[in-house]
């Protein structure tokens, strides 16, 4: 399999499209969307991080046993979140107030 | 081991070679995003339960700072790609030069992480006792901004009515910024240091057409520290900018 060359505008372009997302992620900052600043800075953030394993990383350009393993990553790391997530919101609120802890340890 | 030329005994070609480094990489990696997870998921519990807390702690860092950081990681990332293409396309000069240009970059990074750091000294951010989070409202420096110092003590005051132990959790906020852009640094160190390594290899002329995967593996970890901080920089910058 011949391996393939990214050309420097590729790398030049993508950089600037981080750039721009960058300006992006900081002004979005700026506006009240309430619960959907969160939500906007991890959609730009996960768009900057796609194209730099695309392009800097050469995924896009890469056997697919690399991509099995870019996918596991994103996979395992999901299970972890999700699985402690279901576990804390379903709990009641105050499982780590300060009170339960002292109260556990008698002081 | 024997070596023939660039081969190791254990391969039959350059190619195979090449696609097995690539494939363990790209598994250490996917280790390392663990590694991170853990520290970002213990930050989306407290975040989710102190909000408040994480939103003051977020707007004492310095945005200009953590721009520009951001701005020269993403650049020593492109520098770290040129020289990538350069080692491939047999470019010997031009290989040696964006490597040095990716170390510099990267050590101005930790040089302003430097200076962040500081501020977060002086200012009593720092979590253990001394931890005060209202310390620089209550002790302005002579040429802090009077008007920044009344809007800090302005919304540090609502802060305390919503959250009465402000102070405790926006220690959980820092002990987060430092435990993570701290074990990014370290990443960022070693880093550095291999690039000091492949800087040399490079000079001596190792690196040719038909071999250059340390140049390529150490680039792909280089940007895998890049995707770790394109995720801090919002994360622990811009919670809660629009006050």
């Amino acid at each position: 399999m011949p391996e393939h060359i990214v050309p420097p505008k590729v790398y030049v372009g993508i950089f600037l499209s981080l750039m721009v997302l960058t300006a992006a992620t900081v002004a979005a900052a700026y506006v009240n969307l309430g619960p959907f600043n969160i939500v906007i800075a991890l959609a730009i953030a996960s768009v900057k991080a796609t194209l730099v394993v695309l392009f800097f990383m050469h995924a896009r350009y890469s056997p697919g046993r690399t991509h099995m393993v870019i996918i596991a990553a994103v996979f395992w790391l999901a299970i972890m979140l999700a699985l402690t997530l279901s576990d804390y919101v379903t709990r009641d609120r105050d499982v780590t107030v300060n009170a339960q802890i002292t109260g556990m340890l008698g002081t | 081991m024997h070596r023939t030329g660039e081969l190791y005994g254990q391969f039959e070609t350059l190619e195979q070679q090449k696609e097995s480094a690539a494939l363990g990489m790209w598994i250490f990696l996917s280790t390392e995003v663990l590694f991170f997870g853990g520290l970002f998921m213990t930050y989306t519990l407290n975040r989710h339960y102190y909000g408040t807390a994480f939103g003051v702690g977020s707007n004492t860092l310095d945005l200009k700072l953590g721009g520009a950081n951001t701005i020269i990681l993403i650049l020593s990332s492109l520098t770290m790609a040129m020289s990538v293409w350069a080692s491939h396309v047999g470019k010997r000069k031009q290989t040696t030069a964006f490597l040095v240009a990716t170390l510099v970059l990267g050590t101005a990074f930790l040089g302003i992480k430097v200076i962040e750091y500081k501020q977060k000294f002086d200012h009593h951010l720092v979590p253990g006792y001394h931890f005060q989070i209202d310390y620089r409202a209550q002790h302005p420096a002579p040429n802090d901004d009077p008007k920044e110092i009344e809007a800090e003590k302005e919304e540090l005051s609502k802060a305390f009515a919503k959250d009465p132990d402000l102070n405790a959790h926006a220690q959980l906020y820092f002990s987060l910024y430092f435990g993570m852009t701290g074990l990014h640094a370290l990443h960022m160190i070693i880093g550095a240091g291999m690039l000091v390594w492949l800087i040399r290899q490079s000079i001596i002329g190792r690196f040719t057409t038909t071999y250059n995967t340390p140049v390529e593996m150490i680039g792909l970890y280089w940007h895998f520290v890049d995707i770790v901080w394109i995720y801090l920089f919002p994360l622990l910058y811009l919670i809660d900018r629009h006050r």
